[in-house]
């Protein structure tokens, strides 16, 4: 199991200095609005690739002492599959603020792809609860951003079809303004590369949704409502029936076809772009937009419970599960159900709130802290758990 | 207005090559001011050479102080086979592995919507206009392996369809000397695709 043992900040966000040991498998902090909880998961959540869980930029990461903010730092000591090591991330001294450095055991890191196969971090959000009203593109991040933790080059795939998609809108409006034809051959190109990414990354995104689909009705999720995952996308639904170059064939065509309309929208109105994500509570057979706020928090739950049991399987350790307020939207029967299934699980959880009686329950399983002042203190009710 | 520090003058121009930044150009000036003699005259004087001498060749575009370059005309070269590469760095990569028996087309960049750079902009027209002439029996698209790179191939296999001319590229896969299991998804999926009976 992947386990962080310690963190350590330096002016990062509202942390001045900061050194924690974790000694349990689940890790609770509380404190009031603004204490700094979720910093503290965001600084966990940087040490795995990407942006972390605000998708901040490293300038704005800094804590701030007047206008510009501070070269800062997080770095994690980890117990692994294979042997401890210590990651560090941040901003170097002198060095340019937007600009991120990464160290395993104090050598510099060259590729996030390196940090990739060590570390992992999956996370919940209270700004994730918009999920179901907002538009398809937050559904389709957040699920390529499940695919990606399981497949690394999906990432790749998705920037490749973007920039030729990119390239084709531009092409398309730069001739419409000029009031000529876009170069077909040209265009053609693009729309080769669209058709290979795009049926690549649909087909990752297809086979990731069968396999968590799998999970959850295998009852991965312990006492947790299981959700059912649909892929709204005629590329996926093609590729049900069809061999991927076929499917490919149809997406060229497709595009060639529809030039005119989509340089008059100024947009490909058409492709794995405008993916949707759907999600059903299968034990009531409601779609997820018409579940209530406490409900669809419960379906997200499990689907992240079921990705890091997937990851789990797949890679030989769970990542890291960063669950920001997330038990105080659950009654107290889900919250049972959350921690018995978090106690189930091969994987390090840190859980934050504002109401410490809410994580009472855990006594015995859960370490507990309370964030306040810039400092992070033991919580006498939560102490370490015995025999861990 | 007096006239640049001489020294900084230098690093900054120094500083402005690919591969140099400000550090490494101040290290690079200083060992040269130690022994100018020996170090800078020769190093101005072949600059000053290269740049009256070298032109871009007018059949290939290579880069050389002959034109047509040496490659257009060294005899035992295969006219018949033409290799096209994105930049004069990509056609001495070919040359480096002496693979390549035939004569190169420098293109001068991919096309890049966003970049800026359409088919006017790359040798395209050049290219046609040897295949017209030469009696040209292959082309070679030996361009990198990323959007622009793919693009550009569709992009020219379409101009050359007319000309009856075999158009090949370059294959993917696994490197000579190297592991399976270091190898990324995408490239050995492509191995796997282009695999090849024995």
């Amino acid at each position: 199991m992947l386990r962080l043992t310690r963190l350590m900040l330096r002016d990062f966000r509202n942390w001045p200095a900061l050194t924690v040991p974790f000694r349990a498998q689940l890790a609770v902090i509380t404190g009031e609005n603004g204490a700094g909880k979720t910093n503290l998961l965001e600084a966990i959540s940087l040490l795995g690739p990407g942006r972390g869980l605000r998708g901040a930029r490293a300038a704005e990461l800094g804590r701030r002492a007047g206008e510009a903010p501070l070269p800062w730092a997080a770095a994690g000591r980890f117990e692994g599959p294979w042997g401890g090591f210590d990651l560090g991330s941040g901003t170097p001294e002198g060095g340019p603020p937007e600009r991120r450095s990464f160290r395993l055991d104090g050598a510099p890191l060259r590729t996030q792809a390196e940090l990739a196969e060590r570390v992992a971090a999956v996370w919940l959000t209270p700004q994730m609860d918009r999920l179901f009203q907002d538009g398809a593109g937050d559904r389709r991040r957040f699920l390529d951003r499940l695919v990606w933790a399981l497949e690394p080059h999906h990432a790749r795939e998705v920037a490749a079809y973007e920039n030729a998609m990119a390239q084709r809108n531009r092409l398309l409006l730069q001739a419409r303004r000029e009031g000529r034809a876009a170069d077909p051959a040209w265009l053609a190109g693009l729309e080769d590369a669209m058709a290979r990414h795009g049926v690549a990354l649909s087909a990752a995104r297809r086979g990731l949704i069968a396999r968590l689909n799998a999970a959850l009705a295998g009852g991965v999720t312990g006492g947790f409502p299981a959700a059912r995952l649909a892929l709204s996308c005629p590329v996926a639904a093609a590729l049900d029936g069809s061999p991927a170059l076929a499917v490919e064939d149809g997406l060229r065509a497709d595009w060639a076809a529809s030039r005119a309309r989509d340089a008059a929208a100024g947009a490909t109105l058409s492709g794995p772009h405008r993916a949707d994500l759907l999600m059903t509570h299968a034990p009531k057979e409601i779609p997820a937009a018409l579940c209530s706020t406490g409900e669809q928090k419960a379906l997200l739950v499990a689907v992240v419970l079921a990705h890091a049991a997937l990851i789990a399987a797949a890679r030989g350790f769970a990542p890291l599960l960063l669950l920001d307020e997330v038990a105080a939207h659950l009654d107290a029967e889900r919250r049972e159900a959350l921690f018995a299934a978090l106690a189930a699980l091969p994987a390090q959880a840190f859980l934050t709130g504002t109401d410490a009686a809410v994580f009472r329950p855990l006594r015995g399983l859960a370490e507990g802290f309370l964030a306040r002042g810039g400092e992070l203190v033991p919580d006498g009710d939560l102490p370490v758990p015995e025999g861990r | 207005m007096p006239a640049p520090d001489p020294i900084e003058h230098l690093i900054g121009l120094l500083a402005r090559l690919p591969g140099y930044g400000r550090r490494s150009a101040r290290r690079a000036v200083l060992k040269m001011l130690m022994r100018p003699e020996e170090a800078m005259l020769p190093l101005a004087a072949a600059l000053r050479d290269a740049a009256a001498a070298v032109r871009p060749c007018r059949l290939c575009r290579n880069l050389d102080d002959q034109d047509p370059c040496h490659i257009c005309r060294d005899p035992q070269r295969d006219r018949s086979v033409i290799c096209v590469v994105e930049g004069v760095a990509e056609l001495w990569a070919l040359e480096r592995a002496h693979a390549h028996r035939g004569l190169y087309h420098v293109l001068g960049g991919t096309l890049s919507a966003l970049g800026g750079v359409g088919p006017e902009d790359l040798a395209v027209q050049p290219l046609l206009a040897r295949i017209a002439e030469q009696g040209v029996e292959e082309v070679i698209l030996a361009l990198p392996a990323t959007v622009e790179g793919a693009t550009t191939a569709h992009f020219l296999s379409d101009r050359l369809q007319p000309s009856g001319v075999r158009v090949t590229r370059l294959a993917q896969g696994v490197p000579i000397g190297g592991a399976l299991d270091v190898l990324d998804e995408g490239t050995l999926a492509a191995a796997l695709k282009a695999r090849r009976a024995v």
